[in-house]
Parts: structure tokens; sequence; C-alpha cells
């Protein structure tokens, strides 16, 4: 229980330091402009099917549970407001960090822990490359900026699929929807959540960059990091989701419904 | 050979946890010539390779690449040592997500000031000098084995390097390829004056590019010199490997 303590401590040090590095090396020449955008591509563009498919579906199962329940009490006008409210501030977020660790965690730490093996980073630090800054901060730049946008697609595609459902069942219009799912919602209530998306997205490409780029096994190393990539990212996310939200209440009381 | 030292070890050792891969080793190659190093496996010949780039660090003794000691310096002195150096991996280390005109591009764009026309036409002469003129926009896993030894040798020697280190450019490929990388190292030996480290199994290509050869037999330099003093040596292993 012990040895498992240290080597979990031992592992977040590692990787805080790691993290830390990636920040110092964000300011420092040459700036790696077209790696990020080709990461944003590959991070973001990429994962848009699977958020936007996600995130329609979850909406609209949502929609259909709670009404089910929310039809008992009469209180079906209400739908869209806890539809809204459940998708903006917390299963948006949630769902697009797990669904970013699954898809793209797990390629960060198999591309990563393949070129160690093939020696590839080796290779362009042979040639005078600066292979961490070249491979892992324009992934982990890309994975902090990406997430709150994709969070946002997730968002409002689970919405469309919520009023889809409910629209289905009572012929609800469009307009009536919006209006009252936003009735009482404010613009912080939807800001602090979707911002917190990036803490989520640096976890990400941390984490997974961490565990492919140090990776020493060869070709058994690959499956591992991009497994441990997918684990250990989900985790830090749930944990931190819930230590954001205590810290995000605190800083803005506000936003607490 | 009378060139200036190219690449000197110091009483140079190297330990992997318990386990001693290189132990007090100590030589020189001088500039142009081409010294190839065979042992048995796991007798630390890549090891040797990688303390040359700085890819690993000395645990005792020093290392000279010209007149730069290596095992001092830091990232920004050492990335300027690293300009001298071109490296062939075992297996090319071609970024398999570049195609290999981009292989060959990256390091023509990131380290020096050539235009873009001016890198377009050095890619097409390296590739072109090494028998992949037409193959410019392949991906590595379109190649096959001897073309991806080229290709890994054009990236290496894109960038001029005065010193061309190559870990086992025979390895994997039949006689008639490994003799077509062997007649490359020869000629960018003679035509360009680049000095030439290469490990290898192979004897016939070893006896055929090499002007000295260095025997490794657990870690130690158990033999130095051109091949027919090593077919001479004391040493049992050193005849051994040597022998045709």
């Amino acid at each position: 229980m012990e040895a498992a303590l240290e080597n979990v401590l031992a592992l977040t040090g590692e990787v805080s330091v790691f993290g830390l590095r990636a920040l110092v090396n964000l300011f420092r020449r040459p700036f790696e402009g077209t790696q990020i955008r080709l990461q944003l591509a590959e991070i973001g563009s990429r994962s848009l099917p699977l958020v936007i498919a996600s995130g329609f579906a979850l909406g609209a199962v949502l929609t259909m549970h709670t009404r089910s329940t929310l039809v008992t009490f009469g209180a079906t006008a209400w739908i869209p407001e806890v539809q809204a409210l459940a998708f903006f501030v917390e299963i948006g977020p949630l769902v697009t960090g797990l669904l970013v660790a699954g898809r793209v965690g797990s390629g960060i730490g198999a591309v990563l822990s393949n070129m160690r093996a093939t020696e590839q980073i080796d290779a362009l630090e042979a040639l005078s490359i600066d292979s961490f800054k070249f491979l892992v901060v324009p992934r982990i730049v890309a994975c902090t900026l990406a997430l709150p946008i994709l969070t946002l697609f997730l968002d409002f595609s689970g919405f469309l699929g919520g009023f889809i459902a409910e629209y289905a069942a009572s012929r609800l219009s469009f307009h009536l929807y919006v209006s009252r799912a936003f009735s009482g919602f404010q613009l912080s209530n939807f800001c602090a959540p979707t911002l917190k998306t990036a803490v989520f997205g640096f976890v990400i490409g941390t984490v997974s960059s961490f565990l492919g780029y140090t990776t020493n096994e060869g070709a058994q190393g690959v499956g591992r990091a991009a497994t441990s990539s997918v684990v250990v990212s989900s985790l830090l996310i749930i944990v931190l989701d819930v230590l954001l939200i205590k810290l995000i209440f605190f800083v803005f009381p506000e936003s607490a419904l | 050979m009378s060139g200036a030292p190219a690449v000197r070890f110091d009483q140079v050792s190297r330990s992997f946890g318990a386990k001693q891969v290189l132990r007090d080793v100590s030589f020189e190659v001088r500039d142009g010539e081409a010294l190839c190093i065979v042992g048995r496996s796991g007798t630390g010949k890549s090891v040797t390779l990688k303390l040359i780039v700085s890819l690993l660090k000395p645990d005792l003794g020093k290392i000279w690449i010209g007149p730069d000691e290596i095992t001092t310096l830091g990232e920004s002195e050492l990335s300027k040592v690293r300009r001298k150096l071109g490296f062939l991996f075992q297996d090319a280390a071609l970024f398999d997500s570049h195609t290999l005109y981009e292989n060959l591009k990256l390091p023509l764009e990131r380290l020096t000031n050539k235009s873009p026309e001016e890198i377009d036409f050095e890619v097409d002469r390296v590739l072109r000098q090494v028998g992949l003129g037409n193959d410019r926009y392949k991906m590595p896993a379109e190649l096959s084995g001897g073309m991806r030894k080229r290709a890994g040798l054009a990236r290496a020697l894109a960038l001029e390097p005065r010193i061309l280190l190559a870990d086992e450019p025979a390895s994997g490929l039949d006689r008639i390829t490994s003799s077509e990388i062997d007649d490359l190292l020869l000629q960018q030996k003679t035509e360009h004056h680049t000095t030439l480290i290469i490990v290898t199994h192979d004897v016939r290509g070893a006896r055929r590019v090499g002007d000295r050869v260095a025997v490794l037999d657990q870690g130690r330099l158990v033999a130095f010199g051109p091949v027919s003093e090593v077919e001479q040596s004391d040493n049992e292993v050193a005849r051994e490997l040597v022998r045709e």
C-alpha cells in the first residue's frame, strides 16, 4: 500500500514537472506554429464527428429519461431547463473530456511511444531538433485549446438532440424550447464550466505525452502507453472535475445554481 | 591517415543499471577516415555511436568531436556540434507520418537558412544521389528495407555532415543491396571527405569500407587497427570477428 502510494506520488511529481517544462518551452523559440496547427486539426477536427454524435445521442436519451420522470409530477415544462443545465454545466464538459481522453489520449500515447521504440525521437535529437518542443509542446497546446471548443460542440449537439426528442413527444416549438431552457441561465453558469475543460485538455495532453514520450519498453510499451494514457487521463479528469467545481463556486459564487 | 582527430574517446565507460556496457574505451578517428566497429551483439557498439551523438552520456571519460569536448556541453552548444554529424539508424528511423520528401525537408527547413526552392533542390539532389529520385512522395511504409536504408542515409546526408555515423547499415539486407549501401558510403568518403564510423556485423563490408577496425568484446576495446593487423591480433575474438 505504502509502495503504491509512493509510486502515485512519484508519477504525479514527474508528470507535473513534464507539464511545467512544456509551459516553459511554449514561450521559447522556435515557436511551433505549424505543428500546433497540425495537432489542432488532428485532435480537434477529427474528434468532431465523435463529439457531435455522442452529444446528440446523449441529449436525446437524457430528454427521454427526464420526460418519463417529470411527466409524473406534471413538470414537463422544466425539461428544456433541466436539459440545458445538465449539459452546459456538467455533462458537456465531463463527457467531452472523457471522450477526448479515449480518442486522443490513446493516440498520443501510442504515437509517441512508437516513435521512441523505433528511434524516431532519437533521430530528431540527432538532427539537432528539440524533440520535446517539436512533439510534446504542440500536442499539449492543441489539447488545451481544442477541449473548450469541442465542449461547445457537444453542448449544442446535445441541446439539439434534446430538442428533437422533446419535439417528437410534445411538438414544443424550438423558440419556446430555447426560451425555457435559458430562462434561469446566466452567462457565468456556462463560461466557467466550459473553460475548465482547458484544464482537462492540458491534463490529457500532458499525461498521454508523458506516458508515450518517456516509455522505454520497445513495441510492448506502445500498447501499455496507449492504455495507461486513457486510464490515467480519465481518472484525473474525474478527480479534477470535482476539485474544479469547488474552486469555481469559491471564486465565482454567482455561478452556483 | 594523418588528418586531425574527428572523434576521440578517452577512457569512456557506460553502464545501464548493473550492466557495464563500455569499460575504459579509448580510440581516435581521424578526419576523412572510415572506422568500422565490430563485435558480438550487446558489446556496446550502438552505445558507442549514441555516445558520439550525445543521445547518451558516459558515466566516466571524455569524448571529443573535433576540438569540442561534448560531455560537458549545454544543449545549445551540443546542437551546434551535432550539426557536424549525420546518423543512419539501424532501422533508418524515418518519420513514419511524413513522406520521404518531408523527412529530408524537415532538418533543412529548421536548421538552415535555405529558401523553399533551395531546399527543394537540395532534397532532390540527395534523393537522386541515393537512387530514390522518383520516390520523393512515398511514405516510409511503402519502401522496401533497402530503400528505407537509402532514405535514412539521404536524410543523414541532407545537412552535409562532416562525420557520418551508421548503425548496422547492412542489417536485414541481401548481399547485393548491402553492397550498394557500402558503395554509397564509400562515395561519401571519397567525394566529400566525410569521416565514417560504421557499426557492422558485415565483415565483407567492413573490409571494403573501413580503413581501420575497432573490435569490442564485453565492453572493452580488444583490437584496433587496419584489418590486416587485427587479423594478427592476440585476441581470439578479434581474429574470429574479422575473418571472412
